[in-house]
């Protein structure tokens, strides 16, 4: 499914990893984070720095929120400290800071059942924030939400990156969105899936609303939309016969 | 309670109890009218007549139903819930044992019960093992089932976080199997009253109190088939009251943890 992927990260970097469905992006992120490995050939990861502190060197933001939904907002930030063996009480305290920087600090006791799709997905980015990471996966988090939501959880996790420049990879199928968030761009090939651009994003590092709808950004984002038209469009060999 | 609530909680009350009175009204008319004997087929003002007639005696009959059904039960709560919680940790063990556990199901209690009576001599305890044996079943397979439901990418999440498998436990798969293992023990609860009712009609018989299945056999023999309705009736209606207290208590757990259901 996936075809020779040579994938160096610079330390403090935001990639974005842009694909046609289906052609094995979340597989990339999932073999990444060390959730699953491949069944055929082998994958070569470069360790992280060992960290003495508690709490995990990567973090994964899924595709829905997937909160707990008996712990209340607080506790559900709470919750990787606690599996690394923080005392509850100190890993509520902990919770406040990462809940804070997605501005949710006047909801913590209300329940995922209470919240909006949009502020789920804060509290899911709070959850991967709150062991600090040195590395950051997102798996396509803001697909389900509208777009002025989505654009504004944008500016916000590029924010939470510029004060903490841990290492993100972003999993997404909207070039606005890649464009937007990161500084360099790969462009992933249909099945099996390779890397057909390696793109480094020349915007500026401090990204306003009104670059949005600047000359600039519409032209990295062509650049990434001729890759994906390139290697990702219908394959026509393929249409009409069974998937 | 509002208006509102008040007029729900009647619409919801009304048919049954509308189905109630004309089904008496109709069952006394007609014993009545085609002259049934009362033997075969008392009229209800009878069956009320006796039961308060015989108040006392059921009255003790029904505690010692009511105890050998509840400790039977709360031991199928227990057993049955970490015999699941054993089964869901081991896909060996499950394979190896869940034909067994599958057997206490299909196992005639009526052919049983005089087992029991040998192993456990008569009375409380021999009825509650009944219970236990008629009752545990449901609460394994729920509990198994819940256990193993849980979302796949919750499952990822605490893996991702390197979490102990007591803390996988606790915090993430009891939780996830609460709603599944209530509806267990809702079917259990129903189940651990017949079960109690069968071991009585076999094991039974000891010094003190008889339990509402002697209660039954007595009657029967005696043909008072007005005291039989009156035990019969009881005996529903402990099952029921049974089944509500554990959906009560279920609902509001499930509240707590905000489960869909």
């Amino acid at each position: 499914m996936l075809e020779n992927i040579d994938l160096e990260l610079t330390r403090g970097s935001f990639v974005a990893l842009l694909g046609p469905s289906g052609c094995g992006k979340s597989t990339l992120l999932r073999f990444i984070s060390g959730l699953a490995t491949p069944s055929q050939g082998s994958i070569e990861l470069t360790p992280l720095s060992s960290r003495p502190s508690a709490g995990s060197a990567i973090a994964f933001v899924f595709q829905d929120a997937q909160l707990l939904p008996w712990r209340s907002v607080l506790d559900n930030v709470a919750l990787p400290l606690e599996l690394a063996g923080v005392d509850r009480n100190s890993a509520r305290e902990r919770a406040r800071k990462p809940l804070a920087d997605v501005e949710l600090s006047d909801v913590l006791d209300r329940y995922p059942d209470q919240l909006s799709g949009g502020m789920r997905m804060r509290v899911s980015i709070a959850r991967a924030l709150v062991t600090e990471p040195e590395l950051l996966l997102l798996d396509e988090p803001f697909a389900a939400l509208d777009e002025l939501t989505r654009q504004r959880l944008d500016e916000r996790l590029r924010a939470l990156w510029l004060a903490r420049k841990m290492t993100v990879v972003f999993v997404t199928h909207a070039l606005a969105e890649a464009a937007y968030l990161a500084d360099r761009a790969l462009v992933m090939s249909r099945r099996p899936g390779k890397i057909v651009l390696d793109h480094a994003l020349a915007l500026p590092e401090l990204r306003t609303q009104d670059l949005r709808t600047s000359a600039a950004f519409v032209d990295q984002t062509a650049i990434l939309y001729r890759a994906l038209r390139a290697h990702g469009g219908f394959d026509d060999s393929q249409v009409g016969e069974p998937p | 309670m509002s208006d509102r609530a008040a007029e729900t909680a009647w619409s919801k009350v009304a048919p049954p109890l509308f189905t109630l009175v004309c089904a008496v009204a109709l069952w006394e008319s007609a014993v009545r009218a085609l002259h049934v004997p009362a033997f075969l087929v008392p009229p209800p003002s009878a069956v009320l007549s006796a039961a308060w007639a015989e108040r006392a005696s059921l009255a003790a009959s029904l505690l010692t139903t009511a105890e050998g059904a509840l400790s039977g039960f709360l031991l199928s709560v227990v057993l049955g819930s970490l015999v699941g919680l054993i089964f869901s940790l081991s896909r060996w063990l499950e394979r190896g044992l869940y034909p067994y556990a599958l057997f206490l199901q299909t196992v005639p209690i009526v052919a049983v019960a005089p087992l029991l009576v040998l192993w456990f001599g008569p009375g409380l305890r021999a009825v509650s093992v009944s219970a236990f044996i008629v009752s545990v079943f449901p609460i394994i397979a729920n509990t198994l089932a819940g256990l193993r439901s849980v979302d796949p990418r919750l499952d990822d999440l605490f893996r991702l976080y390197g979490a102990k498998l007591g803390d996988t436990v606790l915090k993430l798969r009891l939780p996830s199997a609460v709603p599944s293992m209530a509806t267990g023990f809702k079917v259990a609860s129903g189940l651990a009253v017949i079960g109690a009712i069968v071991g009585e009609f076999v094991a039974g018989f000891s010094e003190g109190n008889a339990g509402l299945g002697i209660t039954v056999l007595a009657a029967y023999r005696q043909l008072r088939t007005d005291l039989l309705f009156a035990a019969v009736l009881l005996a529903s209606l402990l099952g029921l009251s049974l089944f509500a207290l554990v959906s009560g208590l279920s609902s509001l757990l499930l509240r707590r943890l905000r489960a869909e259901w």
